[in-house]
């Protein structure tokens, strides 16, 4: 790569700034600080040192993870070469290319990498504050997942509510996997019996797509959890442990285990770049920002029709570099990511199921990586799939994290493997 | 595939959305609200209409039920009140643009 001809030398040096330092930022920050010479200044921003390992939080609720199993310093995983602002980004001037940081001070960039993620925001929800951490819990922040596994140790039975307030959400599958994994504790505990399930949704299915969501909806039912499709939610009364829909039903909780509306960070509002719940419009296939040429997007921050995953992140994290480079050179950005998302769900009893995807093929039946060997299954549960979410924690911090390959695992979806079930042929079978 | 909506041949998926939102008149939304259960299409209605085809037109895309509320002065309620189960689906087939995408 012809990044530093001559020309460059005596010239000012190219600034690189990335909005967030979390799965894809920490990525593209280490991709690029092995692409890049010193004629290029990298900098992340994020409010703090402190990196989640976010597909733990599902197993704190259940005591198989604790705080130390999710916690590292972003430092510790983002390049020497990459300095590291630790500060809220208080606005971005699109048309200035600078940053203002919470602290009034100022970053210019030549290219902007908005990598900030989703939060869960309950205030968007009519009533979820009055009962928020009362009756009302999450596990998609560790205090939430800390929280719900102390309200869980005491539970003694009643129903059980998984909840979505609204679609696009962080990780789609992990509401799910909440029901599954509670179904196989409860059992555990000989509390499943006094336990009623619920999981109401948004969507029309137990997923987006069609076979996989005929599939999950069938685990659903094998394992005695009631599905409440296209329901949403008007509000909630915590005071008598009601949810109630816009179209009139109400389902009664004991505990309401909720996802609240995902939004973007709050500068995509305060700078005018957001769209309604704060993501950034994003071009699905160059990353580019619809509106700014030097400004990609990557992770959840971004408004692209695929999963707010990590495999997501990780996959543009590691496409996206060439278009930042080409960005750096006066270059056209080129089509670069294809929407592939593989996510590995937990389905209880030491077992999982693996879903791969992208923006025009839906989840399919088969084998992962390699076809008839796999190891993994796709849409069936198995125990290597399981071993393989379990091991993926170490493979998040030692390779995917530090911008290494996973060896087979391509950042391009390939249909090898994979079958389109025949009609009346249930996925899985 | 074609469809015969209204006296005009147009162009729709399989769901019966349309493929081309020029092809779609005042009438063909009448008519596809018929389909749908709606029987009369009030200002209100034509107020989240006018708003989603604007809007679609503008961005390229179908705005979420989120986008609609929040910007065409209807509430959430009141869309579920004009286009029972299912409001998003129903009011963009109505104004004949593409089903919103449900992000996965």
């Amino acid at each position: 790569v012809l990044l530093w001809g001559a020309g460059m030398i005596g010239k000012k040096r190219k600034n690189i700034v990335i909005s967030g330092g979390g799965t894809a930022g920490s990525i593209i920050a280490n991709r690029l600080a092995d692409k890049l010479n010193d004629e290029y200044v990298i900098t992340v921003i994020d409010r703090d040192d402190v990196h989640y390992y976010q597909p733990g939080f599902l197993f704190i609720p259940f005591g198989i993870y604790g705080e130390k199993d999710v916690i590292m310093s972003r430092r510790k995983f983002i390049s020497e070469k990459v300095s590291l602002v630790y500060e809220e980004v208080q606005k971005i001037l699109p048309d200035e290319n600078r940053v203002i940081l919470g602290n009034d001070s100022i970053l210019s960039y030549d290219v902007l990498v908005i990598a900030s993620g989703s939060t869960i925001v309950p205030d968007e929800t009519k009533g979820m504050t009055e009962g928020w951490r009362k009756n009302i819990f999450d596990f998609y922040t560790l205090d939430g997942a800390l929280a719900l596994r102390d309200v869980l140790e005491k539970w003694e039975g009643g129903s059980l509510v998984m909840h979505i307030s609204e679609m696009p959400i962080k990780c789609p599958i992990a509401p799910l996997e909440f029901v599954f994994m509670a179904d196989w504790w409860l059992k555990k505990k000989g509390l499943r019996d006094k336990t009623d399930i619920h999981y109401i949704t948004p969507l029309a299915g137990a997923f987006t797509r069609e076979i996989a969501s005929s599939y999950l909806g069938s685990l659903l039912r094998d394992k005695g959890i009631s599905i409440y499709p296209d329901f949403v939610t008007e509000k909630i009364d915590s005071k008598k442990r009601k949810i109630i829909s816009y179209d009139g039903r109400t389902i009664i909780y004991d505990l309401l285990v909720a996802v609240p509306v995902n939004m973007g960070d709050g500068f995509a509002e305060r700078s005018g770049i957001g769209d309604d719940l704060n993501f950034i419009p994003t071009d699905p296939y160059t990353l580019q920002s619809k509106k700014y040429k030097n400004i990609f997007i990557a992770g959840d921050a971004t408004n692209v029709p695929t999963s707010k995953a990590g495999a997501v992140a990780h996959f543009q994290g590691e496409r996206i570099i060439e278009n930042i480079i080409n960005c750096l050179n006066n270059e056209d950005p080129v089509p670069v990511f294809d929407g592939h998302a593989n996510c590995f769900l937990e389905t209880g009893y030491k077992k999982g199921v693996l879903l791969d995807f992208n923006y025009e093929v839906e989840p399919l039946p088969g084998r992962f990586p390699f076809s008839i060997i796999g190891p993994f299954s796709l849409l069936k549960e198995s125990i290597l799939n399981h071993m393989g979410k379990l091991l993926f924690r170490w493979v998040y911090w030692h390779v995917i994290l530090r911008g290494r390959n996973i060896p087979f695992v391509s950042p391009e979806f390939d249909m090898k493997g994979k079958k389109r079930p025949e009609k009346n042929e249930s996925p899985g079978d | 595939m074609q469809k015969e909506i209204a006296g005009k041949t147009v162009q729709v998926d399989a769901e019966g959305y349309l493929l081309n939102m020029d092809d779609w008149t005042k009438a063909i939304a009448d008519a596809i609200a018929q389909e749908e259960g709606i029987m009369e299409l009030t200002d209100k209605h034509w107020q989240v209409i006018d708003f989603i085809r604007e809007d679609t037109k503008e961005n390229g895309q179908s705005p979420s039920i989120r986008r609609i509320t929040k910007h065409s002065g209807i509430s959430t309620k009141e869309l579920y009140e004009l286009f029972p189960e299912g409001p998003g689906k129903k009011s963009s087939k109505i104004a004949g643009v593409p089903k919103p995408v449900s992000c996965v």
